[in-house]
Formats: structure tokens, C-alpha cells, sequence
């Protein structure tokens, strides 16, 4: 890893352990893990992204399997680790299956298959109502891993923060890794990728599938923090805040993807009086940070001042 | 799996169970009449699907964009031909001043977000006409509110009856005016220098502005004309399914699933293309399940994307390294 990634590294874990004390009541701590939550969607979302140079407009529904994975099976009665593990290997199996004629071909297919995926998830989870309880949602049962419940604002900051810590950890070493470096050849040229020996197909299946089970994890965790899964979750407006997420924060920065998350949760807690024009403002972002940020803030950002991030 | 076979009951194919079926004239009737009504609502609104299935089209042929704010001038039309009406303006006048709204928006399309991107790659295009179509779906939303409006159908709306099924005048209208308006369009890109001036664009750019083609004035008017094609089409559904600020994004992405089903690009493949999602979606809300009809088109373009990438009538694509 690069020492200025350390650095990030570092100061991420600082301001996380550092915000704690600045909280002065709940509401603060809600937005903080909501905003850690996506960052880790976002930053598997980039993976494929940012690196693989592939579009998901579809990733709200892998969230929605892992959502809906755990509402149903610790309901039925599963431990929610192994509901939160079933819904992941769903959602990556799920991507696997999709993808894997798809990316023989060239072009942006992916687009329009996940545009596909992600809307038939959200129609069989708003009409399997004996299961998901339809259009209204359904309740969740409490995160309880051997006994210890996580409950409470404190305790879910702590989950979200380690993870969120973690993951950027992981994809810093994942971009380094021999994988990454065949991820960031391949977003280059396809052709000297492949020229020089990597399997293009493989690996852009293999990191469409981990970026599909980041989400569903997070889905699952989602869904055990707000106690109540919608249909909503799973839905192509919730897709396509996730890209927004990416491509303001940046395609293919890490930090960046905490930036974009950070930013955008934030968003409709400031617009929330202003029921439609959220819709515009989240509309214009993604048109003005394409024409004048195309590379999005934190590498733009990072390229003035003097640095590659 | 099918159900075990029974003498007589479902999943009796033998003759004669087949010979009393067909001798019961009652419910052979009433079988015609079901279908018939399915094939009058899936051919209607395959037509909308066609219509903004065109405009997908000749938006992709002139700068290889795929326009995700296409549904959004489908809702345009619907929206503001309510509008219009409720202010007092005769119904013809609506539609004129809805259609050229629609248009002008698709050219401001450009200039705002399309123009100033230059450079962009695909996907970021795409991010941005995503952008453009949470704009319109917004300001329609802050401007005209969220409920849901009626539109008056064009003459009456007494169904005809059919052989047991009844026919919507108004589908009639939409069917006839889709007609003209493909044949209109034949005739223009067949006929017209300006026609051609667009298929040149389409073919190769960079030839066409080397023949003395301005292909910035191209590139507006497939925007003008693929907005108001899609206006059309809000306008002309509208006394059917009524019309509200969200309408558009279903539509818009059933109309995309045509154009990729029968070939992005091809203009003769993006109106069969919407007559088949419309008709498959019509049999399988009818015959299957109305819950799941949504899903059709989706489970259709994962079924294209597997089995026939470049769709019923897409161009042999050749990459050039």
C-alpha cells in the first residue's frame, strides 16, 4: 500500500473514533452509521465502476435480496448470520448467473441487464406479500450474534464504523493486490489486458460478484438497524443514488466513495423541507458533477493539489 | 412440472376432451373474446412502446447516447396536455403546445447537459441523462404536483364491441396516429436531404461534417423530434391510463427494452420491437399473472441480452482495435 493511503487510512479511523464525542444526541449518531453503511455499498459498487469500467444500474436490488434475506429467514427463525450469508450467496450467485454471458460481449450490456435484474427483484418482492408483506414492508428482528444484541445508536456506530474501517482497509490492499492491478489494466484496454495475459471475463465476473455481496451484506445490516424493510430498498431510485454516490465521491477512489456517501446522505436530511426539489437537486448533481467534475470530487480534488489519490 | 393427467380434467389433451372444448360455443366464444381483448390493449400500448422506442433510437443513432430521460418526455406530454386543459385551452391546441414544450426541452436537453459534457465516455452519458430525467420528474413534480390526473379521450370514449371484446376508440386513435406518424418518419429519412442529413450522422460523424453535414443542428433535432415523438405518445395514452409525474420512468424503460429488442439503432426494429413488448406484456397479464406483467420486459431484455445480443434487426457490429 502507498503511504498516503496509510495516512487516509489513519485519519479516517480518527475522525471515526473522534465523532463519538462531537454527538451531542441520536439523530447524529443515525445519520453517521447511514452514511457508513452506504460508503461500504459504494465502495464495492466502484470496484466494478470506478475499476472494472462497468455500470450497475441494478445494485439496489442485491441490497434489496440481502434486506429481504434477513427480514424473512430470522423471522422463520435463522440465526442472522447465516440469513445474512444465504442472502449474500444469493446475490452473488445471482450476479454470477447474469453476468457471465453479458460480459462476452462488448459494450455496456451490463448496464441494461442490471437495470432488468434490479427492477424484477423489486416487483417479486412487492408482490410476494406472504413472505415480504408486500408494498408495506415488514418488521426485522433484532441483530443478536451469540446472545449480544447490537441495540442502540452506540453499538450499531461502533458495527458500522469497524466495518466501514475495514472495508477501505480491504479495497486499498484489493486495488494493490495482483487482482487490482489486472482490474485497473483492464479499465485501461481491454485488449492489453489481454494481450499480456489477463482474463478479462473473469475477473470483471469476479469483482461484478463481490461488489454484488458487499451490497447484500449491507442490505442485511441495513435492514436489522431500521428494524422495517420496503420494497423501496430494492428500487431503481435507490439504484441510482448509489451511482450518484460513486461518481461524486469519484469512479475508482476509495476515499472518494466515502466522500460521495458522506455527501449525499446528508443531502436529503438539508432538503427534506423541500418535498421534489430533492429529486432536482439530485438530478443536477449528477448532470454538473459530469460536466465539470468528470472524474469526481476527491481525485479532482487530490490531482490540484499535487497528488494522486 | 405439468399436473398428472386425469381423464377429462385439466391436462387431458386427448381428442375428445379437445372435440368437447371446441363444441361448447359458449366458451370458445368467450376465449376468442378474452384474447382479442388481450391483443387490442397489448397492441395500444406496444404502440407507446414504439414511439419511445423511435425516439431512443434516433437519439442513439445521432450521438450514441442512450437517453434514460426519454420516459420523461412521455410524461412531459401526458402531464401538460392536463395542464393545458384545465387552464381553459381547447384540447387541440394542448397537444400542439404539450408536443412543441416536449420538444424545446429535448433541445435545452442538449444545450444544458448533453453539449457541455463533451467528451464523456458512455457510462457517464448515461449518468447524465439519468440526471436530466430526475430534473424533469422533479420540476413536474414541484410545478404540477403528485396526483394523478385524467386526460378526456379524443372522441368518445363508448368501447366498440368486437366479437365479445370492446375496443377503446381511443385505442384506435393511438394506433392510427402511430401509423401516420411511422410513415411520416419513413418518408422523412427516405425522402428528405434533411432525413438523410441525420442517417449520414448516424453512419459516421465525422464523414457527415466532412460532406459539408452540420451535425451540431443533427444532433438538436433528434432531440426536437425523439422528445416530441415521446410527447406523442404521453399524449395519446394519457385518456387510457391516465397520467402523473412518475409515470414516465416505467414507460421510458419498457420503450428502451424495445429499442434494444429490436436492435439499438434500427428504426423498423424499435416499432416491432414495442408492438412485441407490449403484446407479450398484455398476454402474460392475462393469461399468467397482472402482478408480474411489469417484470416481462425486464425478464424480455435479459432474455435478448443472453440469446440474441444484437436483437431482431441490429446491425453485424465490427470493432475496429
Amino acid at each position: 500500500m502507498k503511504s498516503s493511503n496509510h495516512i487516509g487510512l489513519l485519519i479516517l479511523a480518527a475522525i471515526l473514533a473522534a465523532l463519538p464525542l462531537v454527538f451531542s444526541n441520536a439523530y447524529y449518531f443515525d445519520v453517521a452509521i447511514r452514511i457508513a453503511m452506504n460508503a461500504v455499498v459504494v465502495m464495492g459498487l466502484n470496484l466494478l465502476v470506478g475499476f472494472a469500467g462497468q455500470i450497475s444500474l441494478g445494485h439496489a436490488g442485491f441490497l434489496g435480496i440481502g434486506a429481504y434475506a434477513s427480514a424473512v429467514l430470522t423471522t422463520a427463525g435463522w440465526h442472522p448470520l447465516a440469513a445474512m450469508a444465504a442472502g449474500a450467496a444469493i446475490a452473488g450467485m445471482l450476479a454470477v448467473v447474469v453476468a457471465r454471458p453479458i460480459f462476452r460481449l462488448k459494450g455496456h450490456y451490463l448496464a441494461m441487464a442490471t437495470l432488468g435484474l434490479g427492477i424484477i427483484v423489486a416487483i417479486v418482492i412487492s408482490n410476494e406479500s406472504a413472505w415480504t408483506g408486500g408494498p408495506d414492508g415488514m418488521p426485522v428482528p433484532a441483530l443478536s450474534i451469540a446472545g449480544f444484541e447490537i441495540a442502540g445508536e452506540k453499538r450499531w456506530y461502533a458495527l458500522a464504523a469497524g466495518l466501514l474501517l475495514f472495508s477501505t482497509w480491504a479495497s486499498l490492499n484489493l486495488i494493490d493486490s495482483p487482482f487490482g492491478r489486472a482490474l485497473r489494466a483492464l479499465h485501461g484496454s481491454e485488449v492489453a489486458s489481454q494481450v499480456v495475459g489477463v482474463d478479462v471475463t473473469r475477473y470483471k465476473l469476479a469483482v461484478f460478484a463481490l461488489s454484488a455481496m458487499f451490497a447484500s451484506v449491507m442490505g442485511s445490516l441495513t435492514a436489522h438497524y431500521t428494524a422495517f424493510v420496503t420494497p423501496g430498498l430494492a428500487g431503481f431510485f435507490h439504484s441510482v443514488e448509489l451511482i450518484t454516490m460513486v461518481v461524486v465521491g469519484g469512479m475508482a477512489s476509495i476515499f472518494g466513495s466515502i466522500v460521495g456517501a458522506a455527501l449525499l446522505t446528508l443531502l436529503p436530511q438539508v432538503l427534506a423541507t423541500l418535498e421534489g426539489w430533492e429529486t432536482v437537486a439530485f438530478g443536477s448533481i449528477l448532470i454538473l458533477t459530469m460536466i465539470f467534475l468528470p472524474r469526481g470530487l476527491v481525485p479532482t480534488l487530490a490531482a490540484r493539489f499535487g497528488r494522486k489519490a | 412440472m405439468l399436473p398428472p393427467l386425469k381423464k377429462g380434467g385439466r391436462g387431458d389433451f386427448s381428442g375428445a376432451s379437445i372435440a368437447r372444448w371446441l363444441v361448447q360455443p359458449d366458451s370458445e366464444y368467450s376465449m376468442l373474446a378474452q384474447f382479442l381483448q388481450f391483443l387490442f390493449s397489448g397492441v395500444t400500448v406496444g404502440a407507446i412502446y414504439a414511439l419511445a422506442a423511435l425516439g431512443f433510437t434516433l437519439i442513439y443513432n445521432a450521438s450514441h447516447v442512450i437517453n434514460f430521460a426519454q420516459g420523461e418526455f412521455i410524461m412531459i406530454g401526458g402531464m401538460l396536455t392536463w395542464a393545458f386543459v384545465d387552464a381553459g385551452l381547447p384540447m387541440p391546441l394542448a397537444v400542439a403546445l404539450a408536443i412543441a414544450v416536449a420538444a424545446l426541452v429535448g433541445m435545452l436537453v442538449v444545450r444544458l447537459a448533453i453539449e457541455p459534457a463533451k467528451g464523456a465516455d458512455v457510462v457517464g452519458l448515461i449518468i447524465i441523462t439519468i440526471g436530466v430525467s430526475l430534473v424533469i420528474r422533479g420540476l413536474a413534480q414541484v410545478w404540477l404536483g403528485k396526483e394523478t390526473h385524467s386526460v378526456a379521450a379524443f372522441s368518445t370514449s363508448e368501447p366498440i364491441a368486437v366479437l365479445g371484446a370492446s375496443l377503446l376508440p381511443q385505442s384506435l386513435w393511438v394506433l392510427g396516429v402511430t401509423g401516420a406518424v411511422v410513415a411520416a418518419l419513413w418518408w422523412f429519412f427516405a425522402r428528405t436531404i434533411l432525413g438523410k442529413a441525420i442517417l449520414a450522422t448516424a453512419f459516421d460523424s465525422l464523414a457527415a461534417r466532412l460532406v459539408g453535414i452540420n451535425t451540431r443542428l443533427v444532433l438538436y433535432l433528434s432531440f426536437a423530434l425523439s422528445a416530441a415523438l415521446g410527447a406523442l405518445g404521453g399524449i395519446l395514452v394519457a385518456p387510457i391510463t391516465m397520467t402523473s409525474y412518475d409515470v414516465g420512468i416505467m414507460l421510458g424503460l419498457k420503450g428502451f427494452v424495445a429499442a434494444v429488442l429490436g436492435g439499438l439503432g434500427s428504426g423498423l426494429g424499435a416499432v416491432v420491437g414495442g408492438i412485441i413488448v407490449g403484446l407479450m406484456e398484455a398476454m402474460a397479464a392475462g393469461y399468467i399473472s397482472s402482478a408480474y406483467k411489469d417484470a416481462v420486459p425486464f425478464l424480455l431484455i435479459l432474455a435478448i441480452l443472453f440469446f440474441l445480443p444484437r436483437g431482431l434487426f441490429g446491425a453485424k457490429v465490427t470493432e475496429r482495435v
